[in-house]
């Protein structure tokens, strides 16, 4: 009762009528496009995993396909590769974040990265490797800067620093996307904490910014923030693309494995890769259960240096640290993209020059009749997924403002579902599936698979912005005579253009990200930039490399630009809806 | 006899929760009259004004009637109820203009872009308003926006009016200002007034009949 009090007697809705009923289905079909996939995904790569797939001639219900994969050559160092990078990963992209937010939230300084940081979520994970490639690679940029006036060099040196063996420079690349993307989830998370109040009473009480954050602040923050580390870690150790622009080789991380095996002409090791597939499941339940653990050793941690009244007041060197790090990952990854473009115009460019001698359109224009088809599929594909994972979140959540209902935190938990379980362990059965039902290499196929990663985002990126719709706008327009479906269309939405057209452009920049979906479902046949640049990755042609990449970083942006762009020139003279 | 009260007319109301009772009435507010419900925030007197809007949450149960002119308004959805409401915030849309947020409210029975546009800049100019018809919303004092919130409410030919606190967030000098600013145009207009407010003044301003709830009296 207290808390009906609290919220007031006022419900957003009028009293139902029949016109807007539809949304009463929209819960149904959402959950079935996340959870049934899955389900079925794993079901169909469990069954060839135990040997059973009639269809590819398994008849026999057995391990011996988990023995052939346990007796792969390197396979133990694959799955620690695996393991490790996706631990690393999301451990420091965490502390990372976790030391930034503490030393520097509510700081004008902040504000100012914050605007920078947020593009970076937009360059797909691949574009951002590839640069990253570019720039610290034995022929990269900045071995060409330093050369050969400090190091000598003349000829780049021969270093194994892409695809080194421990996977260092993978993780490099893994860290300089899921940080950005850690941040932008605490930034949401931010408003329910009482920042500015809990520092100065923190400082009051002789604290420093960091320990005061950490001792107070950071148990709630972490509780907002937990599902989507868990997103961080699990993406982290079953990565495909990165792994195959940056990761080690020789042995390579088990995903990239079990895609080359999916892949091979003998049959039979579909069934080792499916084995494989369900393992790389365990691996992520592991490094979860791995984190767990770390999770209550650092909260027992931290109490005792509470307890002990540490109160850590020389932070000044951390929070710059933290800061300067932060820095660099962003300055990494826009130099990347900048270099993925002047390789895409360059001729002739000599090591140890740091810039090319000639710029040419030669590289684009060749490239220009083989780009226009996986391009068009890039686009058509990623619209047609956003707009449906559009339609059905925004029917979600009017269905939510109808029964005054939110899912809660199951909810939540189903929401983030697709993107905690490993891809690839039910991308491999949904490719059995499309197979076995002949929508395999389609358009509506591929348009499928990515609704399943699509939407997640889009639904987490709209919810807040239209929970947060003040419901009193809803209550003046329905006591002024407009019907539920007018204030939806005259108030509501051109309220909220600014949050539903971000939505869409972050769904947008998931969708032409997508790498194993694509690869898996697409068959080969159906191309997208995003495949044909990692692709390129074991090529080493530097310039086509860079045209691809450049572009696939070169559209979410595009997306993101149009976004920010509409509502500022339809709102142009209405400063509350300009921010 | 019943059906032809003028004004408002509220029978046997009784809203509860969680089979707690908040509030139980019976009232009539002639055209013109305020009816004053005070009460302690947290309460429940704003679901009076919810009941009558059409806007209660289904956390609440209710039942009873409000009649206005012979009319069940619970019998109606709450578009077709035409409840002028005011809130403590002015709520004006933040992407239509000043001129447009009056428009939109203006019943769709008057025709013609031009006609409703002069009925919006008329009723703008009512209240010293008429130079911002173009302005953007964001741009307006506290005092400018009650003003505009309460001509779109007028021009919708409401009802009644439904008060919510509406001046509790205006500086004292405005505050007196537009309460008689509200209380003259609900009476020269002949519309009842149910006023939720915790501020006495409120209530000695308005000049009705006034019903405390939620006390422990």
């Amino acid at each position: 009762m207290e808390e009906a009090l609290r919220h007031g007697p006022l419900s957003a809705r009028p009293p139902p009528a029949a016109a807007m009923r539809w949304t009463r289905l929209a819960p149904g079909l959402t959950l079935a496009v996340l959870v049934a996939p899955l389900a079925f995904g794993l079901a169909f790569t469990a069954l060839p995993a135990f040997g059973y797939l009639p269809a590819l001639g398994g008849h026999v219900v057995s391990l011996r396909y988990f023995a052939a994969f346990f007796t792969m050559p390197g396979i133990v160092r694959s799955i620690a590769l695996a393991l490790g990078i996706g631990l690393a990963t999301g451990g420091i992209s965490f502390l990372l974040v976790v030391l930034f937010v503490a030393g520097w939230a509510g700081t004008p300084a902040f504000a100012r990265l914050q605007r920078g940081l947020s593009p970076l979520l937009a360059v797909p994970h691949a574009a951002a490797a590839f640069g990253l490639a570019f720039l610290v690679a034995p022929s990269g940029f900045l071995m060409r800067l330093a050369s050969p006036w400090l190091t000598g060099l003349t000829r780049p040196p021969d270093w194994l620093i892409v695809h080194d063996p421990l996977g260092i420079t993978m993780t490099v690349g893994m860290i300089v996307k899921e940080a950005p993307f850690l941040f932008l989830v605490s930034l949401a998370a931010l408003p329910q904490l009482k920042l500015v109040e809990t520092r100065r009473l923190a400082a009051s009480l002789g604290y420093g910014r960091i320990a005061g954050f950490a001792y107070l602040l950071a148990p709630a923050l972490y509780g907002q923030i937990r599902l989507a580390v868990f997103a961080v870690i699990a993406y982290s150790a079953s990565v495909v693309d990165v792994a195959a622009i940056l990761g080690p080789t020789l042995p390579a991380p088990l995903p990239v494995r079990l895609l080359s095996w999916m892949n091979e002409a003998n049959l039979s090791m579909r069934f080792v890769a499916s084995a494989g597939a369900l393992v790389q499941f365990a691996l992520v339940l592991a490094a979860l259960a791995l984190w767990l653990a770390g999770e209550r050793l650092v909260g027992g941690g931290s109490a005792l240096l509470r307890a002990c009244g540490v109160r850590f007041r020389r932070d000044r060197w951390l929070r710059f640290l933290s800061f300067g790090l932060v820095v660099l990952c962003a300055a990494a990854v826009f130099t990347g993209l900048a270099l993925l473009a002047l390789w895409s115009l360059a001729g002739l460019w000599q090591f140890p020059d740091a810039l090319p001698q000639v710029f040419w359109l030669k590289t684009w224009q060749r490239q220009l009749s083989e780009i226009a088809a996986p391009f068009a599929t890039t686009l058509v594909t990623a619209l047609v997924a956003t707009a449906i994972a559009l339609a059905l979140t925004v029917a979600c959540l009017a269905r939510e403002d109808e029964t005054g209902r939110t899912g809660g935190r199951r909810a939540l938990l189903l929401v983030y579902l697709p993107l905690l379980v490993p891809q690839i362990s039910f991308v491999f059965g949904l490719q059995v599936l499309s197979l076995l039902t002949g929508i395999d290499a389609s358009l509506a196929g591929l348009v499928f698979v990515h609704l399943i990663f699509v939407l997640p985002y889009v639904f987490l990126s709209l919810s807040d912005p239209w929970r947060a719709f003040d419901p009193r706008y809803a209550v003046v327009a329905s006591g002024l005579g407009l019907s539920r479906g007018a204030i939806f269309r005259r108030v509501r939405l051109p309220m909220l253009a600014r949050a539903v057209l971000t939505a869409a452009a972050v769904g947008f920049a998931v969708s032409v990200a997508q790498y194993l979906p694509t690869v898996l479902i697409g068959a080969g046949r159906l191309t997208t930039i995003t495949t044909e640049a990692v692709a390129l990755a074991s090529g080493g042609n530097a310039r086509v490399i860079g045209v691809y990449a450049f572009l696939q970083a070169i559209l979410p942006f595009l997306g993101f630009a149009i976004a920010s762009l509409v509502p500022a020139l339809l709102f142009r003279n209405r400063r509350a809806l300009r921010t | 006899m019943t059906a032809m009260h003028k004004g408002l007319w509220l029978r046997d109301v009784a809203i509860d929760l969680a089979g707690v009772r908040l509030i139980a009435l019976d009232a009539e507010v002639a055209p013109g009259a305020v009816l004053t419900v005070m009460g302690p925030s947290g309460s429940g007197k704003s679901t009076l004004l919810a009941f009558i809007g059409g806007f209660l949450d289904p956390v609440f149960t209710a039942r009873g009637e409000a009649r206005v002119d012979g009319v069940d308004l619970t019998a109606l959805p709450a578009e077709e109820r035409r409840a002028g409401i005011l809130f403590q915030d002015p709520l004006l849309f933040p992407h239509l203009s000043v001129a447009a947020n009056v428009a939109f409210a203006i019943p769709r029975h008057e025709k013609g872009r031009s006609r409703r546009r002069a009925i919006a800049e008329a009723a703008l100019g009512e209240v010293g308003l008429a130079d911002f018809a173009a302005r953007d919303p964001a741009t307006l004092s506290g005092g400018q926006k009650a003003r505009v919130a309460l001509m779109r409410t007028l021009v919708s030919h409401p009802r009644l009016l439904l008060l919510d606190e509406p001046f509790s967030k205006l500086d004292a000098t405005l505050r007196g200002h537009m309460r008689s600013l509200v209380f003259d145009r609900a009476r020269a207009a002949g519309l009842p007034v149910v006023l939720v407010t915790h501020d006495k003044a409120d209530a000695e301003a308005a000049g009705g009949a006034c019903v405390r709830i939620g006390d422990d009296a």
